[in-house]
């Protein structure tokens, strides 16, 4: 009897040792992990500017058009497989009206640092459940991507 | 009741203690207590070492972290490899191309770091193929084979690939004596001592690209090379080789060859070598052999015949080479981080003996000779030799160092790893291993710098140690903690193939040596990439077509394909058009006599298919994408041969025929 009783006791002692989810406060209705910067503060995102190096961008008052075509020839190898020139959703939304609706420091930041941004930005994060792929991060240099905002300008009728 | 329950009780503790004394001693009574924290790696972090082990006759090379036994990726190099698309893809074939043509498959013995100042300094690393003589490099910025070098007059590429303290040479020893390729081959197999040589092969190699090209060959009598160790510091200069068969058998050689009771060290002076090719004392012998070479902006392979090698006789010339009796069927050939102690370890002898370079050069110098083996002066044994381990274990193979003063030597036949003074010669300490280990290593252990923390033992047989896999199992690796006075057993894993040599580095020096995340698509010089969807395009010239084609999360561009005919060669050339670190693509299509293309981001990839059927062929992405790459497919129409069916091709236009 009292053997048994001890069994019961270690037992409960095993069962005791596993933490319960109820218990633990944990929120499961986020992702349990994203690819890069999850330790880093949402709190202090800047949905204007986005995240990443790019803060003041100088766009000249009429289309640059040798940049704009440079940018349409780095579109047409890092860009086009999913974007339209139109507002129309590819595999991501069409570019027409993006230069209307978004600063260039915003364009700039995340053509080249995507991943923190979709983490992070909660127009991108509504804009994921629509398109179910994350941008991918085309390796864009500084220039590169200038040129791909010049050339988004034009395409919104920037002369 | 209670007596018969305490009869029972009794019965258990002793059948239980009867067990449990009768049991052989296994790994896990050896293990210390807390081996567990000290392999184990937690989630998220890395390990301490990268460890890359030949993949013996898998012919690839694997790679593991260290402490943790984890596997971290398997190296095609001379076996097709289903996974990668390797030796299936149109740029990768020529990779494997040899001068009797493809062949598909070696068997990968020995591993090499490249070294600067005898320290390995994780550019590249080399690897031998033992069944068709060849040498590879495998760059590790790109952890990708760039570079394969077949050698001529060789059999049994065994006693390679081991290189000079600077790289400057990679050489290749081989087992087997045949008559060189320069002189009639149909021969009858009993003018063995007459006909059969063996050539050792001087590799060059580039100090910038790390190129490689056959410098020179040494023509020598035909004893099989087994193993071999450039001399590095004081005995840089010299390279040390194993030889047994000094009889010259050709017929049953597990007793025929076991005749004398010494065989040989050959030590060779190379840069004595040089000076005579300098001198104009080489010959150019006719040769056949392919190099072949992998271009990264290209991201294809070219593979040359190669027509002629440089020929030394080293019998002929003096001062090349000079042979140190070693008791007995020498295997390992092993030389301490001093460069001053050279350890043969004679398989079939019950001592190890140690030779000295310093009393290997007086011998030299008052012409110490007992005789002539061949016209090679032989040296007296004990005017060379350091000293003799007494009673190390049976069957002594290989050994390697730590940096303190300290070897360690594998016994096949007695199952143990073995610690020793290399200085006064004492046993220090030994370890059962299990069971029958051949090589062994330790990060930097053949170097000027060993890292001497952990060691490796390859054992031959697995036996009982995993869970049982039917006839075929797999081979096991042990890790032990060597910082101490004794050697403590942490960790058993299993790996694939037969690992042969292994080789380590610090992670950091591998992880940080500007390692290549993706290929540049601006880079990109194949020429059939598709920079874009604007370049896709399907092309028909005669009866082949070329179907340019890119890939990008989740859809290939195009995607629908019509005008295909029964008898049509089509050739794929997919585009990756990713430049995100960890973004591959596949590529297969249904019935393809081939693998499937891994595309690397930037990377463009060949696919040869065939169709035999006439209908509808899907094809789709293989490797996991998106959230929608289950999405990413398209359909290809084969019509019958003859057919008029034109070329056409699209992506997102050609929408279904409404049904009415």
């Amino acid at each position: 009897m009292n053997k048994l009783s001890l069994l019961v006791v270690v037992f409960v002692l095993f069962l005791s040792c596993g933490k319960s989810k109820s218990e633990s406060g944990e929120d499961f209705s986020a992702p349990a992990a994203s690819e890069e910067s999850a330790a880093t503060d949402a709190s202090s995102y800047d949905p204007n500017r986005g995240e990443g190096k790019h803060s003041n961008i100088e766009l000249g008052a009429a289309l640059d058009g040798a940049m704009a075509s440079k940018g349409e020839e780095v579109a047409g190898v890092k860009c086009t497989s999913c974007h339209k020139m139109t507002d129309e959703r590819l595999v991501g939304p069409g570019w027409k009206g993006v230069t209307e609706r978004k600063k260039p420091e915003w364009i700039m930041n995340f053509i080249t640092n995507p991943d923190p941004m979709i983490d992070k930005d909660p127009e991108l994060q509504a804009q994921l459940e629509l398109c179910l792929v994350r941008m991918p991060n085309q390796s864009l240099n500084d220039t590169e991507a200038r040129e791909i905002l010049e050339f988004m300008r034009k395409n919104d009728g920037v002369k | 009741m209670k007596n018969r329950f305490l009869k029972a009780t009794f019965a258990i503790v002793l059948i239980g203690a009867y067990f449990v004394s009768c049991k052989p001693k296994n790994t896990s009574d050896v293990a210390v207590g807390d081996a567990a924290q000290r392999v184990y790696v937690a989630p998220g972090k890395y390990d301490e070492f990268y460890n890359f082990v030949s993949g013996g006759f898998s012919g690839q090379m694997s790679i593991y972290g260290l402490p943790s036994g984890r596997m971290l990726k398997v190296i095609p190099i001379f076996s097709q490899d289903p996974e990668s698309g390797w030796g299936y893809s149109e740029e990768t074939k020529p990779m494997l191309n040899t001068s009797e043509g493809y062949i598909p498959w070696d068997d990968q013995h020995h591993l090499e770091l490249s070294q600067t100042n005898g320290e390995v300094d994780g550019r590249w690393i080399f690897a031998n193929a033992n069944n068709t003589p060849r040498i590879a490099r495998v760059d590790l910025k790109r952890f990708k084979t760039a570079e394969i070098l077949e050698l001529p007059n060789s059999a049994g590429n065994h006693s390679s690939p081991f290189i000079t303290e600077n790289t400057e040479y990679v050489v290749a020893g081989t087992r087997f004596g045949v008559p060189g390729d320069y002189e009639d081959g149909d021969v009858p197999i009993n003018t063995y001592k007459k006909n059969f040589k063996a050539h050792i092969s001087f590799i060059k190699v580039d100090k910038e690209s790390g190129e490689m090209d056959l410098s020179f060959q040494l023509r020598l009598p035909g004893v099989n090379f087994d193993l071999s160790h450039a001399g590095k510091g004081k005995s840089h200069g010299w390279f040390f080789f194993t030889c047994y068969n000094s009889e010259l058998a050709n017929t049953l050689l597990e007793v025929n060859a076991s005749q004398n009771d010494k065989d040989f060290i050959m030590a060779v002076n190379w840069k004595k070598a040089e000076e005579y090719i300098k001198a104009g004392k080489g010959k150019i012998e006719k040769a056949r052999y392919a190099h072949n070479t992998w271009d990264d902006e290209t991201h294809t392979g070219k593979s040359v015949i190669k027509e002629e090698v440089l020929v030394l006789d080293a019998t002929a010339l003096k001062d090349i080479v000079y042979l140190m009796p070693c008791p007995k069927s020498p295997h390992g050939c092993d030389v301490d981080p001093t460069g001053e102690y050279i350890v043969g370890s004679g398989k079939l002898a019950a001592l190890i003996p140690v030779f000295s370079y310093t009393k290997m050069l007086a011998a030299i110098d008052k012409k110490d000779f007992e005789g002539d083996y061949e016209g090679i002066p032989v040296l007296k044994y004990n005017s060379v030799l350091h000293g003799e381990v007494q009673k190390p274990g049976l069957g002594p193979l290989h050994t390697e160092f730590d940096g303190k003063g300290n070897a360690y030597s594998t016994m096949f036949v007695s199952s143990e790893v073995v610690k020793w003074d290399i200085k006064t010669l004492k046993v220090l300490d030994r370890h059962p291993t299990y069971y029958s280990p051949g090589h062994l290593s330790i990060p930097g252990g053949d170097s000027k710098k060993p890292f001497g923390k952990y060691m490796v033992v390859y054992n031959k047989i697995t036996k009982d140690r995993y869970l049982p896999t039917g006839p075929e199992l797999t081979q096991s690796a042990q890790l032990f903690d060597i910082s101490g006075d004794k050697m403590q057993l942490l960790l058993d894993y299993p790996t694939i193939g037969e690992p042969h040599y292994a080789q380590s580095a610090p992670a950091d020096l591998i992880r940080n040596n500007g390692q290549l995340k993706i290929y540049d698509i601006k880079k990109n010089n194949h020429p059939r990439v598709s920079k874009g969807e604007k370049d896709t395009k399907v092309v028909r010239e005669g009866n082949k077509v070329h179907v340019y084609m890119t890939m990008i999360r989740s859809h290939f561009a195009p995607d629908n394909i019509e005008g295909i005919k029964v008898g049509d060669e089509v050739y794929f050339h997919v585009t990756n058009l990713e430049q995100d670190w960890d973004v591959p693509h596949g590529f297969s299509i249904r019935r393809a006599n081939a693998a499937e293309l891994l595309i690397m981001p930037g990377e463009t990839s060949t696919l040869y298919w065939k169709p035999t059927k006439v209908g509808i062929v899907p094809f789709y992405c293989t490797d996991f994408c998106s959230a929608l790459h289950q999405e990413m497919s398209g359909y290809l129409r084969v019509s019958p041969a003859g057919s008029n069916v034109p070329i056409s091709y699209s992506l997102g236009t050609n929408l279904p025929a409404s049904s009415k």
